[in-house]
Parts: C-alpha cells; sequence; structure tokens
C-alpha cells in the first residue's frame, strides 16, 4: 500500500469513526470500507459473472440483493451493476484490483469515497427507519438491498441482520445531515 | 405522563393525561355541576385547567369541551361572521362551533376543537374572535346588520371605490371575521414524517373497525388500524348497548387487547387518515403528544404518516345531521348524539333540564340514556305525526321547535305542536337529530362520487372510489351495531381473499340490530328569523335560497357563493342540509342536486406537520466540500449552491468588506497562486467500448479523436439547440473518460446522459456513474501554481510545460504514493491545475498545500474571485447558460460539429437561431469608469427609445475587476461581436439606471491565451 503522509478524515470530520449510542440503539459511522461499482460491458454480462464470481468467491447477487464471502460483500445496484465492498485497510485499491480481475468484461470505478456508510444497530431499527425512508423494512431479510430516499437524499439500505442491523450508504458530503437524521429519528422512535 | 408508545401500542385505550401534578380527590367536588355518575373518565384524579382565565377542575379521560360542560360553561365561542354566542354542536372531530386556542406562548395554538382537545393538567385555553371578552363581544354588532351581510355581501357592497377594496374593506373585514390568533412565535416542538406499509388499513376503530380489525388480524394480514379518537371503539363509547354478555365498552377493550397482542396488528390511535392518494397511498396524522402538556425530549409531538397499503376498509362510521330551524345555534343546542356521548362517556350534561328534537328513532335513545342518568327530560320533540314512544318522558308527535332563546345559552325552546298551537319548554340542551350521514369523505376523494340511499335519506360510498378501498358499517349505510359488526367482518374477508389471503369471518355476538327509522327532515319552515346550516362560516337557510335566488344553483356555485362548507369543518354538520334546501328549491332531488368535491385534509392539519423536520438550517440536506473544516477555521463566508456550501470568500484579519477579501484573492492568483475546491463540480465517469462515440452525442463538439492524456471543453446542447452544460472532459485510457459538470447542473446532466444511454443509444457499450463526491479536487492557479505542485506531485511525474502541456491530464501519485488525478485546465485564464484524491485525503491535501504554498504567498480564493477571473476571462457560466442561450449566441457556433450527428445540432440550425442580427456575448465596461455594469440591465442603442421594443440584449454577469480596476461585465447584444467598440446605454426603468457603456472584447485578460499555457 502507499506510504504517503496525508492523514484520512471521516466523513464527520473526525479522525476515528463517531459511534452514538442511544438507549439500546447504536448509530455507527463505518469509514473503514473500500468500495468499488461494477457494471457489465454491452455482451460481457456472463463473462463479468464469472469473473466476479472467481474473483469475489460467491456469485453476484440477484436484484436487491447482497451476498457475502470474506472479505467481500457485493450488492446489486441496477441492472448489471453491483457494488463491491471490502475492508479499507487491506483493500484501499479496491477499484483496480476488481479491474484486473474483471479486465475488459467490466466498467470498474472507485467509490470508496463517493459515500458514507453508517450502521444501525439494536432492536428498534424498523421503529427508526420508518421515520425516515419508505423501505418496508419490517419484510427485509437478511441480506436484503434496496435504494430509498432517506433525508432528502437516494441512500442503499443494506439489511445485514433482519430487525436489528442495517447499513445506510448516503452521499459523503452530507454524511452530517444523514447523521442528524439519524440521531434524530433514533431518539423519537425510542 | 404516559407517552403513547409507537411501536407496541402500549398506551392505548388508556385515559390520557394523568398528569403528575394531578391531585387525587375523591369524586367532582360541588364546581362541575353538570357532572354525572359513571362514564369512562377517572374521578379519582382530578385535573386543572383554564378557559378565559377562569379555573376549573375535571378529569382524566375529558375533553376540553365535556369539562367545561361539567362546570357549566355552555358558552365556548363566537360565530365567524356574526359573532354569535356558540357552544358545541358534536362531541368529535365535525365540531364547527367551540372552536378556542389552546395553551400560552410559542405553543398557543388557534382554531383547536375543545370537543378533540384532551385535557391534561394545567391546560390553559382561551376563547377566540371575541372583543373584549366572551360574553360581551363588541363586534356582535354585525348581528344586528346581518340583513347587510347575506351571502355574496363583499362582492355587492365593497364594489367602489376600487382601491379601497385592498387597503381598507379587506383588512376591516379580515379583522372582523377572524378566527384564532397566531403568536409569532417559532414553534418549539419537533414534527415527525414516517413511512407505513401493510396489507389492510382499517379507517375507523369502532364496531365495523374492530370487526374487521379481529378478522385480518386473526387471518396473519399486516394490518393497520387508525382512529382519530384517543380512544377505540367509537359510537360504542357513547352508547349503552350490550354486545352479547359483554357491555360494549367491555367488547372493546377485549377487542383491542387482542388486537395489541397480535405482532401483525398495528393499533394507532389519536391517528386521523385524511387523505386517499394514488396507488393505495393514504395520509395519516399521528398526534403523539397533544394530550401532554409538552412532549417528552426529543419526541414528536405529531408524526406526518404516509401509509402505502394493498386494501383499503373505511369503517369512518356516520355524522349525525342537525335540522336547520330559528336561532338554532345557541349554546346547548347540539346534535342528540352529542348529547348522549357526553352523558355516557363523559358523565356530563350540558344542562339540568335537556329536550330532544328529531326527526327518526335514534333520537329517542338520547332521551332514553340521559333519563337513565337522572337527568330530566322536559320533552322529545318529534317531527313524525306517527312517532313511537320510546323513552318515559312527554312526547310531542308531529311537533317542530320553531325558536329558542336565551342570550348566552338556552333558556326555552319554542314549539309548533301538531295542532298549530304554540309552546314554550323551558330547557337548558337540546339535542337534534335529523338522520345520519354515512362518513363517505375519504372515498371520495378521488372524485368518487358518492351514491343516494333512499333507506337513510343520505349518500354512501359510490362504486368509483378509490381503488381498493371498500367500504363497512355506518360508513356504509349499515347503522346498526350487529350490521356494523357483521359487515366489517365481512369486508376484510372480502379484503383479503382479493389479495389471495385465507379469511374467515368471527363469530359475531348478538347485539343491537334496530333498523333507521325516520322521516326525512331538513329544516323547519316557520318563523322568519335565521336559521343556521353552516355554523363555522354563519351561512342559514336564508343564504342558500338567496343563491338560488339569484341563480348560484349548482352546488359548486352554492358553495362558493354562500362559502357554505369552506369552513375548517369542511362542512360535515352541514353540507348536507344545504344541498336538501338547494334541490327542494330547484325541484330535483337531493342525487340529481349531487355534493361538492371532496379533498384532502379530513380534518386541519398544524402546519408544522406538513413541515416535519425540514425546518430552518435542516429544511434540506446540505453538502459541505473536503476543504470545509479548513474554510470554517480560515474565515470562510459560505454560500449555498443547490445543497453545497461553498466558500464564498476568505476574510482576513483587519479586511471589513467582503470586496477588500475577493480582490485580495484575485490578485493573489493572477500574481503568484491560489487554491479553490472545486469539488463540487459534477464529475461523471463515462466507460465502455463505446463510450468516445457516446461523447461525441452528447457534446456539440467533437470527442472521438481525443487523444488519451487529453482534456477538451465541451459544449452540450438540448434537443432543441440550445445550451444545456458546458464543462471539461477528460480522457484517462481509450475506454475511459471522466466529465465534469457545472456545479448547478450536475444531476440534471446525469439524467440526460443516462435517458440518452438508455433510451436514444441502447446498443452502445457504455456505463455511467457519478463520482462528484469521491474525489476532493482543487484548482491550483495562479504563475506559481506549477512550482507549487511541484512540492506535492511526486517527482516521477513530469508537470513541466513540456511533460505535461496545456489541456493534459493524468492519472499520478502525490505525497509519496496517494493516488491522484491531475488534469491541466483552467477556468481563471492563468496556467491552471484540477488536482483530485480520494475524498478522505481532501482536508490533509488543503492543509498541505496551504502550507507548501506559504513561500509562494499562497491564497485560499472562493467563488466569489472564481466569478471576477472567469468574467475577466470571458467564460460563459450560470448566468449566461440561462435556457435560452445557443452556441452561436456564446461565440460558439462553429463548435458545434457538423461533421457529426449530436444533440441539438440539427435543431441549433433552425432560422431563428441563427438571425443576422442574433445576439453575441460580449463585454462591457463603462465609459465613465466611477459607473457600475450592473447585471440584469437591458441594453439600448444610444439614442434611441429605452422600451422592449428597442431591446438591443443585456448584461448576465457582472463585477468589480481589481486587475482593470474598473466595473465590468458579460453580456449578450444583438449582433454584438460587429459593434466592438460602440457605446450603448444600460439601462433598467424600474431602478431608473441609465449609464453608457463600450462594447469591448469579452476577454478581459490574456486574449491571446499565453497565460493559461505559460
Amino acid at each position: 500500500m502507499s506510504v504517503h503522509d496525508l492523514k484520512p478524515i471521516t466523513p464527520l470530520w473526525g479522525t476515528a469513526a463517531q459511534i452514538d449510542n442511544l438507549g439500546d440503539m447504536r448509530i455507527s459511522e463505518c469509514p473503514d470500507w473500500a468500495l468499488a461499482s461494477i457494471a457489465a460491458r454491452r455482451g460481457q454480462e456472463d463473462a463479468m459473472a464469472a469473473a466476479a464470481n472467481k474473483f469475489l468467491g460467491v456469485a453476484l447477487p440477484d436484484v436487491a440483493r447482497s451476498a457475502s464471502k470474506d472479505p467481500f460483500t457485493a450488492f446489486w445496484t441496477g441492472p448489471h451493476q453491483w457494488m463491491i465492498e471490502a475492508p479499507h485497510d487491506t483493500h484501499e485499491d479496491l477499484a483496480a484490483q476488481v479491474k484486473s480481475a474483471l479486465g475488459e468484461s467490466a466498467s470498474v470505478t472507485e467509490q470508496t469515497d463517493g459515500w458514507v456508510r453508517f450502521d444501525l444497530e439494536g432492536p428498534h431499527c424498523d421503529d427508526v427507519l420508518e421515520l425516515l425512508c419508505n423501505a418496508d423494512t419490517r419484510t427485509m431479510e437478511q441480506g436484503d438491498v434496496t435504494r430509498t430516499q432517506l433525508e432528502h437524499l437516494g441512500c442503499f439500505l443494506i439489511c445485514r441482520a433482519a430487525g436489528t442491523h442495517f447499513s445506510v450508504l448516503g452521499p459523503r458530503s452530507s454524511a452530517g445531515s444523514l447523521h442528524h437524521a439519524l440521531i434524530t429519528a433514533t431518539k423519537s422512535a425510542t | 405522563m404516559t407517552y403513547t408508545n409507537r411501536a407496541d401500542g402500549s398506551q392505548i385505550n388508556q385515559p390520557a393525561a394523568s398528569g403528575v401534578r394531578a391531585q387525587s380527590s375523591g369524586g367532582s367536588g360541588k364546581s362541575q355541576v353538570n357532572r354525572l355518575r359513571g362514564g369512562q373518565i377517572d374521578p379519582q384524579q382530578t385535573l386543572s385547567f383554564s378557559f378565559d382565565g377562569k379555573k376549573y377542575q375535571g378529569h382524566p379521560g375529558d375533553t376540553l369541551a365535556s369539562a367545561l360542560l361539567a362546570n357549566n360553561v355552555r358558552l365556548m365561542g363566537r360565530s365567524f361572521k356574526y359573532h354569535r354566542p356558540r357552544g358545541v354542536l358534536t362531541s368529535g372531530s365535525a365540531e364547527p362551533n367551540a372552536l378556542v386556542e389552546l395553551r400560552t406562548g410559542a405553543r398557543q395554538e388557534p382554531n383547536t376543537r375543545a370537543t378533540t382537545a384532551e385535557l391534561f393538567d394545567g391546560l390553559v385555553a382561551k376563547s377566540q374572535n371575541r372583543s373584549p371578552s366572551l360574553k360581551y363581544d363588541f363586534m356582535a354588532i354585525n348581528d344586528r346588520f346581518s340583513n347587510f351581510l347575506t351571502a355574496g355581501f363583499y362582492y355587492k357592497t365593497f364594489m367602489w371605490p376600487k382601491a379601497f377594496w385592498e387597503k381598507l374593506y379587506e383588512p376591516i373585514i379580515r379583522k372582523a371575521a377572524g378566527l384564532g390568533s397566531l403568536s409569532f412565535e417559532d414553534d418549539p416542538d419537533e414534527y415527525d414524517k414516517g413511512f407505513l406499509h401493510c396489507d389492510l388499513l382499517i379507517v375507523g376503530g369502532g364496531p365495523s373497525g374492530l370487526a374487521a380489525a379481529l378478522t385480518a388480524g386473526r387471518a396473519g394480514a399486516r394490518v393497520i388500524l387508525a382512529d382519530e379518537d384517543f380512544m377505540f371503539g367509537g359510537r360504542l363509547n357513547g352508547e349503552t348497548f350490550d354486545i352479547g354478555d359483554q357491555i360494549g365498552r367491555e367488547w372493546v377493550a377485549a377487542a383491542v387487547a387482542e388486537l395489541h397482542a397480535m405482532p401483525n396488528v398495528r393499533c394507532m390511535s389519536r391517528t386521523t387518515i385524511n387523505g386517499a392518494f394514488d396507488h393505495g397511498i393514504y395520509s395519516a396524522v399521528e398526534r403523539v403528544s397533544d394530550h401532554l402538556p409538552v412532549p417528552p425530549e426529543g419526541k414528536p409531538r405529531q408524526i406526518l404518516w404516509r401509509i402505502y397499503t394493498k386494501r383499503t376498509l373505511l369503517c369512518a362510521g356516520a355524522i349525525e345531521r342537525p335540522i336547520a330551524f330559528e336561532n338554532n345555534d345557541r349554546p346547548g343546542i347540539m346534535l342528540a348524539s352529542a348529547m348522549r356521548d357526553y352523558a355516557n362517556r363523559w358523565a356530563v350534561t350540558a344542562a339540568q333540564k335537556v329536550a330532544v328534537f328529531t326527526n327518526n328513532d335514534d333520537g329517542h335513545r338520547t332521551a332514553v340514556d340521559l333519563i337513565a342518568k337522572g337527568v330530566k327530560v322536559a320533552a322529545v320533540i318529534d317531527t313524525r305525526t306517527d312517532a313511537p314512544r320510546i323513552a318515559d318522558c312527554e312526547l310531542l308527535a308531529g311537533a317542530q321547535v320553531i325558536d329558542t332563546a336565551g342570550r348566552l345559552g338556552l333558556n326555552f325552546v319554542k314549539v309548533r305542536l301538531a295542532d298549530g298551537t304554540d309552546r314554550n319548554i323551558e330547557c337548558g340542551a337540546l339535542g337534534v337529530s335529523g338522520g345520519w350521514n354515512p362518513n363517505v369523505h375519504l372515498s371520495s376523494h378521488q372524485r368518487g362520487r358518492p351514491v343516494w340511499n333512499d333507506q337513510i335519506a343520505a349518500f354512501v360510498p359510490g362504486p368509483d372510489g378509490p381503488p381498493g378501498l371498500t367500504a363497512a358499517g355506518a360508513a356504509n349505510g349499515d347503522f346498526s351495531t350487529a350490521a356494523a359488526l357483521k359487515t366489517g367482518s365481512a369486508q376484510a374477508a372480502a379484503a383479503l381473499s382479493d389479495l389471495g389471503m385465507k379469511a374467515s369471518t368471527i363469530d359475531l355476538p348478538e347485539t343491537e340490530d334496530a333498523q333507521p327509522n325516520q322521516t326525512p327532515f331538513w329544516y323547519v319552515k316557520y318563523g322568519k328569523g335565521r336559521a343556521w346550516i353552516d355554523q363555522q362560516n354563519d351561512v342559514t337557510v336564508k343564504d342558500v335560497k338567496l343563491a338560488h335566488q339569484e341563480n348560484y344553483r349548482s352546488v359548486e356555485h352554492l358553495k362558493r357563493y354562500t362559502t357554505l362548507g369552506m369552513a375548517t369543518d369542511q362542512g360535515k354538520t352541514s353540507n348536507m342540509g344545504g344541498l336538501a334546501i338547494m334541490a327542494e328549491l330547484t325541484g330535483q332531488s337531493i342525487p340529481e342536486t349531487g355534493t361538492t368535491i371532496f379533498r384532502p385534509p379530513y380534518s386541519p392539519v398544524p402546519m408544522g406537520t406538513w413541515g416535519g423536520r425540514a425546518r430552518g438550517k435542516h429544511f434540506h440536506p446540505t453538502r459541505e466540500t473536503p476543504s470545509h473544516k479548513w474554510a470554517v477555521e480560515n474565515g470562510a463566508t459560505f454560500v449555498e449552491v443547490g445543497n453545497w456550501l461553498r466558500a464564498q470568500w476568505f476574510t482576513k484579519p483587519g479586511e471589513t468588506h467582503w470586496r477588500e477579501s475577493v480582490d485580495r484573492e484575485v490578485r493573489a492568483v493572477r500574481e503568484s497562486v491560489g487554491v479553490c475546491d472545486v469539488t463540487t463540480l459534477g464529475k461523471i465517469d463515462v466507460q465502455g467500448t463505446d463510450a468516445a462515440q457516446f461523447l461525441n452525442k452528447v457534446y456539440a463538439n467533437a470527442f472521438a479523436k481525443l487523444a488519451v492524456g487529453k482534456t477538451r471543453y465541451g459544449l452540450m446542447l438540448r434537443e432543441d439547440g440550445v445550451a444545456m452544460d458546458d464543462g471539461t472532459t477528460a480522457r484517462l485510457s481509450e475506454h475511459h473518460f471522466v466529465m465534469t459538470t457545472t456545479t448547478a447542473n450536475a444531476v440534471n446532466v446525469y439524467r440526460h446522459m443516462e435517458f440518452v444511454r438508455q433510451c436514444l443509444f441502447p446498443d452502445m457499450d457504455v456505463q455511467l456513474i457519478s463520482t462528484t463526491e469521491a474525489w476532493a479536487q482543487y484548482a491550483v492557479a495562479g504563475p506559481n501554481s506549477r512550482k507549487l505542485l511541484q512540492k506535492i506531485v511526486d517527482p516521477e511525474f513530469d508537470i513541466s510545460n513540456e511533460g505535461f502541456e496545456f489541456m493534459a491530464c493524468r492519472e499520478i501519485t502525490v505525497c509519496g504514493g496517494l493516488r491522484a488525478r491531475l488534469f491541466r485546465i483552467s477556468f481563471s485564464g492563468e496556467m491552471a491545475f484540477e488536482l483530485a484524491v480520494p475524498t478522505r485525503y481532501g482536508d490533509a491535501l488543503m492543509r498541505r498545500l496551504m502550507e507548501e504554498g506559504k513561500e509562494f504567498d499562497v491564497v485560499a480564493y472562493g467563488t466569489e474571485a472564481l466569478g471576477v477571473m472567469r468574467i475577466e476571462k470571458g467564460h460563459a457560466a450560470g448566468n449566461e447558460l440561462n435556457g435560452t442561450i445557443n452556441a452561436l449566441n456564446l461565440g460558439m457556433g462553429r463548435m458545434v460539429s457538423k461533421k457529426k450527428d449530436s444533440i441539438g445540432s440539427t435543431m441549433s440550425e433552425r432560422e431563428g437561431m441563427n438571425l443576422p442580427d442574433a445576439l453575441n456575448m460580449v463585454g462591457f465596461k463603462p465609459v465613465n469608469s466611477a459607473d457600475k455594469v450592473t447585471a440584469g440591465g437591458h441594453l439600448m442603442t444610444k439614442g434611441s427609445p429605452v422600451d422592449a421594443a428597442h431591446d438591443q440584449g443585456y448584461v448576465t454577469s457582472a463585477c468589480y475587476s481589481p486587475i482593470l480596476n474598473s466595473s465590468i461585465g458579460l453580456g449578450f447584444l444583438k449582433d454584438g461581436a460587429n459593434r466592438m467598440g460602440e457605446i450603448v446605454s444600460l439601462v433598467s426603468p424600474l431602478t431608473d439606471l441609465n449609464v453608457d457603456v463600450e462594447v469591448v472584447n469579452p476577454q478581459f485578460v490574456d486574449p491571446e491565451g499565453v497565460r493559461v499555457r505559460a
């Protein structure tokens, strides 16, 4: 990895991730993840799927689903499009790794810092999220993913454990607004 | 203090406010002279409240209205127009009269219905629309002039002089006809919005709603049961019926307990479903904390829910309708069902001696129930000559109430007996029943028309209501309790069956099953005085007749002309009366006369609830640039660009005016080097084997042959040939481009390109994704920009003019290995670069650039300096790309390539876009250097008349140039390219602007472009 001397900062301007514990709910800023988007080149859908399967160790998931195999999680984002997630420490150059694995079958784009990820954990996730977005989270099972609007922002909502653990991926520049919305909704609903 | 926990609904169907300060006392004491025994209140707890400054006591479970009646307060308000004394007409949300200002200070809320306001300890209420007091209201003089204040009076009266309307008449009328007053303070409460999903939404928790919820809940469906009341049960709370071997409210309690135990059923009390929208979407207002003095910390006062449901069952019950007669609006005259509710549910009578006026059997039950509670019932006055004797009191069959007496409350009713003689009956309250109207409101929110049911002489929901909505119980005209239970269960089962779910109807206990027995009777024809139909808007029978006489006969005209049904109660107790009278006058039937359109919201919603949390600085989300924190630390003033907060300028110590800061920043960039955060510019990753061909389509100029490692300026046209956006696009590799857009158009351009990709050229191999905020991007501009960057860019990358010429781009590393992108592009006209790193390093990079740049006196510059420099350089921006301007106007006509087809290129050849005197972008300088060029001003040929016909163009951007020491501007002038040196007039007749400006080359600085290539 690179040996540069620029210090990273989290989307909420901290040097470490911000964790908010509100009663039995926890809201965590999760900056330690690298993201790369992949989109199949025209006519290369099967080739990309095969290459991705080999690289990830798991098949690319179906519509509105995610699939995980340590250290990767892939989730569907659109027709023939997925996002790949991996630990930042070990995969800061995730886009380059993915590109070399998928070659000309895919267009790969670094997305790591395009997003802020907040994890919402605790028994009242559904009560909180119903104040924030129109996703029917009570029917979401582990691995379900949807795109939804939250605090007027287009976000991905990933169910990591039904009812008790969700990830919200929203635009990084609006991390403060998103965080404020999560905190107020959690205080309101619990 | 209780808080309705929405997650488990654990507090539902508990009397509300056992406030912490509530005193324990043994009963109602002597002050509550009209308090009866029983009811669903807690007499062991006493709550203190005040009305118009006077202290009273009530109990948990009371509403403000029931507590006032218990304290023998019948007078609760003054009417809207005539300032007539008024009391409660109803016991619920249909209330037209008893509107009060609730609470004090910033929480003061006008027009709150006393009939729905739950009592809590310390509640403060004031009457409204009276001066100086409720009992002595000067504006009651209006009542004496009622002959002048009939329907349409202001259309007729205040016609002249015309100017007086706005300045004199309207303010006076508004003051006289005021409702409550506003506090003019910020609302201190919080409000939420939320989203719910279900298979079956049940609107109303009375017998039909509860039976439906039990049916659907037991079948395993996802159910939402909503009721506007704080207790489920609907009419069962106000009646004495048994259900099976239980009394009604015990059956309700058991049903609610069972529903609460079901995880698939959500019971929402204090929740009004107030609108039916497309595709099974309903809006609901949940009054989470209105029954508390103050919402708990962090909790909302109300929540506006959007409910997505597959099927809806309307179990909203029915609203009793009054009968109009002379002086039927005195405090003490109320609906017979309300009188029964107050007695049975709240253990209150409005007076010690009451009477009932009815046209149907149901009205008699009020007499029966009040007698059972020990209240003296003077008589039941029934319009039917064959009226049955039901209650144990005097029955006056074939009689009508023709007048009433009592200045601030009812003392006597005057009855015309069947034999034509008159008789005065002493009573302090009169219960009136003219039959019942099913509550069809929601079924007609999408213009569905209700249909007439002769048997009940009322409208019921029609077949063309919202798809997926059915009705049961009284809302559907099935008035008996047995019918409500049966149809509720059956309709719920039918709705689930429609969804492919199995459900069986529940076992129904024996209960009241009386058939409606009434003779339609709308208004008493005796008497010359006014008989009120719409008490909230003071509309009388005479007003309806006047409307008819003046040919406002359509119901919609009737409504507008008389304002019938246009008050905040939406005519819940009045519309039918007006229709019936109009029908009689026109000789049509009531269904032929028709109904007006029903619209959401069903009942009034506070403004705060509509706003939710989107208010103040959270009105919309903000976007922060990677250098935001540094900018805050360094005196930045921010400007909103969309959601972005961009540094506008940086104030240094000693600078007292923004121009000082901006001028300093501009000079520093032109003399040495400056850094500007340009992350906000849209960045779109364009990849694929057809990426170059794709760009050739969306840009007017050629891109296919752009070399790898090069950047090009691109102009994007709309399909109609008008300029849409501009920016630079870099070719990082054969099949990989990065496009930049203007900040404001980032989303629009991306959306446009997705449309082009998916719809216009689906066969192209091209993939798009936004990377705007994945990269922190800084413009480093000025003669020393290269020297500064050479300290940051890793040495293996040659960024000399030879190694990295103007418009070059490259993926590089900085600061010892961090991946980065470098572009040699310039907006300022100086030698300039844009450097991008992953956003998490943006803050550190900004600090590094400022640190390493110290030796060059580097400055950070904001959007204002950026704007000055681009005007000096003659670069078009958002001000110029105003949606009417094409490439030719911008001086870029030749950029629209004719060698290829691109979006907008053909349409840009239209004759009208290529006229000889087409607008050209040019620069302007004032002739007198002290004058200012003003953006927005229009251009006139010197000496020509100043009018639209002689308009020569307009100025789009202007600034003070610290380099030229002059005000300068950019704008569009007819045939401007051929008018260099001409003196034109820059005018704004609205602001008396008229200065002479010289037409000049828009590139004020370095027109040869030497500096950018240095």
